[in-house]
């Protein structure tokens, strides 16, 4: 197993592709946190806001490079033919899975890491700076405080989620544009049709059990009763997800010729 | 002896490489690549079916009929239908009216000393019938209070009216979607307005002092008959629901606003004895406050109005069938469309393509035509699908459905088709330029999923996703708006409820625009770069 990481942090460490991604992944999301923190202000929302859900806002788009560099890990082997010598190298597929899986979480937790603590970071300073300052009964964003580190904590535990479904959906897939088409259907159709489900009952269900909606639950720190899902529960839904995308993947894998 | 060898020539006709050859060559390889076509067929396929999915769910809508004032729980629910207006439109026509009878011409003045608010009690959930009682609260901006001529007293009735209002000053309104604005005013300080009948001509005006007026608009309603029901009316419209994203329709409270009149000064063709007084079309589609009446003050009138005189905007819950299945169909199609090129790129059949017309420019313009001709195709059937669908389903289980008209949906389906066109071009432009599938499916998936999913989802302020909708590609989904928005009545008029900020084409050039610039930069890069490489 150990020859098996070392052979999949080499693939990944010697070509431009992934390490562009994540630093893409890093701007990304710290710019659109930032963009919004910058456009929200206290004179125009008042009170009531969840400034840690707003300053984590950029992770709706980091996760799609990070889904991007999930899906190539696998399907940049198959369009380039290289699969055949890693399976040649290594034929207990599984073991393989194994090794890609943990490396590319591995690099996504870490560039997720940067990215979370860039956005806490800049939404303290902005935010504060808009209006939403003690006076008017907000907190300044802090680590310190209990909700807004499980938040952190959370949002780049779900980037590697993220990272390990994608991963399961190219290894049964083995085409990037396909892969990443049904990635981003799962994660951004859920709360479109959430938000447009008429009956609550079925909005509730579609909330719970969409991998972005139920996932993200964890970024929320206020008005927690109103959640469709408890946050640890909801990033428990994710989990699921991945798993079952990563089987699935891992039989298919088996089962087929490369 | 010299003997020249003649060159060989091909029997064969020279072929011709005109653009109608090469779009037939794109159509071909679209054509026969199975997944392909399963792929388009199947992006309409499951646009109808999220549209069922989506309508079918909503019989279990409707309003409550019937509040228990002790538990706050419905005896049941039912699916009325709005009064239609002079003009086929849904309307809500609701007011305290005190009137006599006009034949033929005359006029009406009257003095509007003073104009209050009331609004229901309570949270505005579970109604028990003391909460519709209603307590002192702010006026609302589009309470009104004036003078108002009607074709009779049935709901949906052809009208003309002058009014005071909570915060838009003096207005001349007439047949519920037309709206004239007078001279700023405060509900504050009294006002005299007069309306007149000439004809089918009524003209409204408005004076601060009674002596100098100011003519403030007027209208013509031909199907005005000789005998009209005039006097003073006062309404007050519900609340615009919370600016709550996940909550469509939510919780809005019924409101009223008590108005002071003088002596009502008439002239011209009036019925000789008293005024009636009455409440006009509490249906219960519209909620309204309980506490309504009127009594005399001095010469004048003291009267107690609640509900509105306006196009029906958000009754109920079911109203327009569903499209959010297109979103499905999208995503199949952007795939398809970066696809189409990329699929080249990974095979090195780019080189085939590009040795046989080398002309880069044209592969690339007949492959937006081909996949354009496709995703218009695949998304406008399954959007008229989806509407005849949903709007049947919708009647079948007894909703009420907004009329509109045959121009407009045959607007959102060409439209739809052009949305999911313009689109699937976008990600052939992308995948182009960045010649990865995966990277070209997510940017194109980012510029026109992901601002539609922070407007509807996200914790944005209401004002963020409004711009949303402004400046991303997601502005062409004005397309699908059906229902006109009416500055004269309160709503929230945001994307969940069917509401863009941009006028269909505009929000279709938005999109267009971004197409069109990525293909231009798409045809640089596709001259400039070794398509080796």
């Amino acid at each position: 197993m150990s020859r098996a990481l070392h052979a999949e942090w080499t693939k990944q460490r010697t070509i431009a592709g992934p390490g562009w991604l994540l630093l893409g992944a890093i701007t990304l999301t710290v710019a659109l946190s930032a963009t919004v923190a910058t456009a929200v202000s206290y004179a125009s929302t008042g009170s009531g806001q969840d400034l840690t859900k707003l300053s984590l806002t950029g992770i709706y788009i980091g996760q799609a490079i990070v889904a991007i560099l999930a899906v190539q890990t696998m399907t940049g082997e198959y369009s380039t033919g290289m699969i055949h010598v890693t399976l040649t190298a290594m034929p207990r597929r599984h073991t393989m899975l194994a090794a890609k899986a943990a490396v590319l979480s591995a690099l996504v937790l870490v560039a997720g890491t940067v990215a979370v603590l860039l956005s806490i970071l800049l939404g303290r300073l902005i935010l504060s700076g808009n209006g939403f300052t003690a006076a008017h009964g907000y907190q300044l964003l802090s680590l310190g405080h209990g909700p807004t580190l499980r938040a952190a904590v959370g949002s780049v535990l779900y980037l590697g989620l993220i990272a390990l479904l994608s991963l399961g959906i190219a290894a049964a897939v083995r085409d990037s544009a396909i892969a990443i088409g049904i990635v981003l259907g799962l994660l951004y159709l859920f709360p479109i049709f959430a938000a447009l489900a008429t009956d609550p009952a079925l909005r509730r269900h579609l909330q719970q059990i969409g991998p972005m909606t139920a996932g993200l639950a964890i970024q929320d720190t206020t008005n927690l009763h109103h959640l469709p899902i408890a946050p640890w529960a909801g990033l428990g839904v994710v989990a699921g997800w991945a798993a079952a995308s990563l089987i699935a993947g891992g039989l298919l894998l088996r089962l087929r010729d490369a | 002896m010299s003997t020249t060898a003649a060159s060989y020539r091909s029997s064969l006709p020279v072929g011709r490489d005109g653009f109608a050859q090469l779009l037939h060559a794109e159509w071909t390889k679209f054509r026969t690549v199975r997944g392909w076509v399963i792929t388009a067929v199947a992006a309409a396929l499951l646009t109808v079916l999220f549209a069922y999915l989506g309508t079918f769910h909503h019989e279990n809508g409707g309003i409550c009929v019937g509040a228990n004032s002790a538990s706050g729980t419905c005896q049941s629910y039912a699916h009325p239908s709005p009064p239609l207006g002079p003009g086929g439109e849904a309307v809500t026509d609701t007011y305290y009216f005190v009137h006599r009878t006009l034949a033929g011409d005359g006029s009406i003045t009257v003095r509007v000393a003073s104009l209050s608010g009331l609004i229901q009690a309570g949270n505005g959930n579970a109604v028990s019938v003391g909460d519709l009682g209603g307590a002192p609260g702010p006026l609302q901006p589009w309470a009104k209070a004036g003078l108002i001529l009607a074709a009779g007293t049935k709901p949906g009735a052809a009208y003309a009216s002058v009014m005071l209002t909570g915060a838009d000053g003096v207005r001349m309104q007439y047949d519920y979607v037309h709206d004239t604005a007078g001279p700023a005013a405060s509900a504050r300080s009294p006002r005299w307005l007069r309306l007149t009948r000439s004809g089918a001509t009524l003209t409204g005006y408005e004076s601060a002092d009674g002596r100098k007026w100011i003519r403030v608009g007027s209208a013509h309603l031909a199907s005005l008959p000789q005998i009209v029901q005039a006097g003073l009316f006062v309404t007050s419209p519900q609340t615009a629901p919370d600016q709550q994203a996940l909550v469509p329709g939510g919780s809005s409270k019924a409101t009223g606003a008590t108005a002071t009149f003088g002596q009502p000064g008439l002239q011209g063709g009036w019925s000789p004895g008293g005024w009636t007084a009455g409440e006009v079309g509490d249906t219960g589609l519209y909620s309204t406050l309980s506490s309504v009446g009127s009594t005399r003050s001095g010469s004048g009138f003291t009267i107690t109005g609640s509900g509105d005189i306006a196009p029906a905007v958000g009754v109920g819950d079911d109203d327009t069938p569903d499209l959010t299945g297109v979103f499905v169909g999208l995503i199949a199609l952007i795939v398809l469309g970066a696809m189409f090129i990329t699929g080249e790129y990974r095979r090195g059949l780019i080189q085939t393509t590009l040795a046989a017309s080398p002309r880069r420019g044209r592969v690339l313009v007949a492959k937006a035509v081909v996949i354009a001709a496709v995703a218009f195709v695949a998304g406008g059937a399954a959007a008229a699908v989806s509407i005849l669908l949903g709007d049947h389903l919708l009647r079948a289980n007894g909703n009420y459905v907004y009329p509109v008209g045959t121009l407009t949906q045959l607007r959102v389906i060409l439209g739809t088709g052009a949305l999911v066109a313009l689109a699937a071009v976008l990600a052939l432009a992308l995948g182009t330029a960045l010649r990865r599938g995966a990277g070209a499916v997510t940017a194109a998936i980012v510029l026109i999923v992901l601002p539609y999913m922070l407007a509807l989802y996200s914790a944005l302020p209401a004002g963020l996703s409004r711009w949303l909708m402004r400046i991303t590609p997601d502005a062409a989904f004005a397309v699908e708006q059906t229902l006109p928005q009416y500055h004269q009545v309160s709503y929230l008029y945001t994307p969940s409820e069917g509401f863009y900020p941009l006028a269909p084409g505009l929000g279709l050039a938005v999109l267009g625009a971004y197409t069109l610039g990525t293909m231009l930069v798409a045809h640089r890069v596709l001259r400039a770069r070794d398509a080796a490489a």
